[in-house]
């Protein structure tokens, strides 16, 4: 029953958090279940995450199986629940509250202002996948294949992150 | 149905292109907000079109819809992987989509902050955050309640700054939405 609370109490704390989307928690959805509650390894951590990557949908629909993993069935529940739930009634709220907000001249200054702070949030989430399976040559070729072949043009990179998985499982 | 993170793209596509629910700037003004709230980009988006269609019976659906599919893969995948994390072909292959997830990673970060890359108060504030968070380990919780403030002031009203005008210019709607055709 504590985990379960914990388990609420850091995700909800985390769903709160998340400006600049899923990544931009990562590191510190990293922290907590590693470091501070000695949930997970590392290791556990980044194969979670992977497991997100492979699912349609959001990637960080990966928080169920942390929960899952922590505390079963009720621990996806708790999980989903809390990570979820109280960023949808926040967007509900000022959804309806940002009409009115249309003349106000600081509306734009925090929608400018938070932007980059977002960018590097989801640098320091990139940057704490990368510290978790930069690892060797191959793994690091493996990264940049990608990234080259995004900017070059338009792939489905779910195809290709299945792609880089296997790439690996023949290189080592 | 979508890998690899593109869900806006797709809700673009079907919203706006094909049901014809709502024009583009209608789209847009919802992937404003959903850009400035905490929380995952589609999820936000599926909140606020269903909102604005059906109520909170509409937000609520769209939810559902939105995470449904991809919860139920997940967890048929996060069960298969209990029953088979020491095997170490399983193991490389994860590892795998984590280097790749990391080229996947980069270069939407690249494209989403691709104005803010090229300005120099932007390109403070983006070192700023991920110094403070990656190297220095300050708790996220203060780093929004440090640096948000902050990054707010610079582009507080009235500032005699060009970019603070952008956002009203035709062009820039223009210029977003090339990002959402990716």
């Amino acid at each position: 029953m504590t985990r379960l609370i914990h388990l609420f109490l850091v995700f909800s704390l985390l769903s709160v958090l998340a400006v600049g989307g899923g990544t931009a928690v990562l590191p510190e959805m990293q922290h907590m279940t590693v470091h501070t509650f000695h949930w997970l390894t590392d290791a556990q951590f980044r194969n979670i995450y992977s497991l997100g990557q492979v699912a349609p949908g959001p990637n960080m629909l990966m928080v169920l199986v942390i929960g899952y993993q922590l505390a079963g069935w009720a621990g996806m529940v708790v999980v989903g629940i809390a990570f979820f739930l109280p960023d949808c009634i926040i967007t509900l709220f000022v959804n309806r509250w940002w009409v009115h907000l249309g003349g106000w001249p600081w509306r734009t200054s925090i929608q400018r202002g938070l932007a980059p702070v977002a960018i590097g949030l989801m640098t320091s989430g990139t940057y704490a996948i990368a510290r978790l399976s930069i690892i060797n040559v191959q793994t690091l070729g493996i990264a940049l294949v990608v990234f080259g072949i995004l900017l070059w043009r338009h792939v489905n990179p779910g195809v290709l992150v299945l792609l880089g998985g296997a790439a690996y499982v023949l290189l080592s | 149905m979508s890998f690899g993170g593109g869900a806006v793209a797709y809700l673009r596509e079907y919203l706006v292109r094909e049901e014809g629910w709502l024009d583009d700037e209608g789209f847009l003004g919802a992937m404003e907000i959903s850009e400035t709230l905490p929380g995952l980009n589609a999820v936000n988006m599926a909140i606020i079109m269903g909102d604005n269609l059906r109520g909170i019976a509409g937000a609520a659906v769209s939810v559902v819809g939105m995470l449904l599919p991809g919860s139920v893969v997940v967890m048929v995948l996060g069960i298969l992987y209990q029953s088979n994390h020491s095997n170490p072909d399983v193991k490389r292959f994860l590892l795998g989509i984590a280097a790749a997830a990391v080229g996947l990673l980069s270069a939407v970060t690249l494209q989403i902050g691709r104005r803010q890359f090229r300005q120099l108060p932007d390109i403070a504030i983006i070192a700023v955050t991920f110094l403070a968070v990656s190297f220095l380990k300050v708790p996220l919780f203060a780093v929004l309640l440090g640096v948000g403030p902050i990054s707010v002031w610079l582009y507080r009203p009235h500032v005699s700054e060009p970019r603070a005008q952008d956002e009203h210019l035709p062009f820039h709607r223009g210029a977003r939405h090339h990002l959402f055709r990716h």
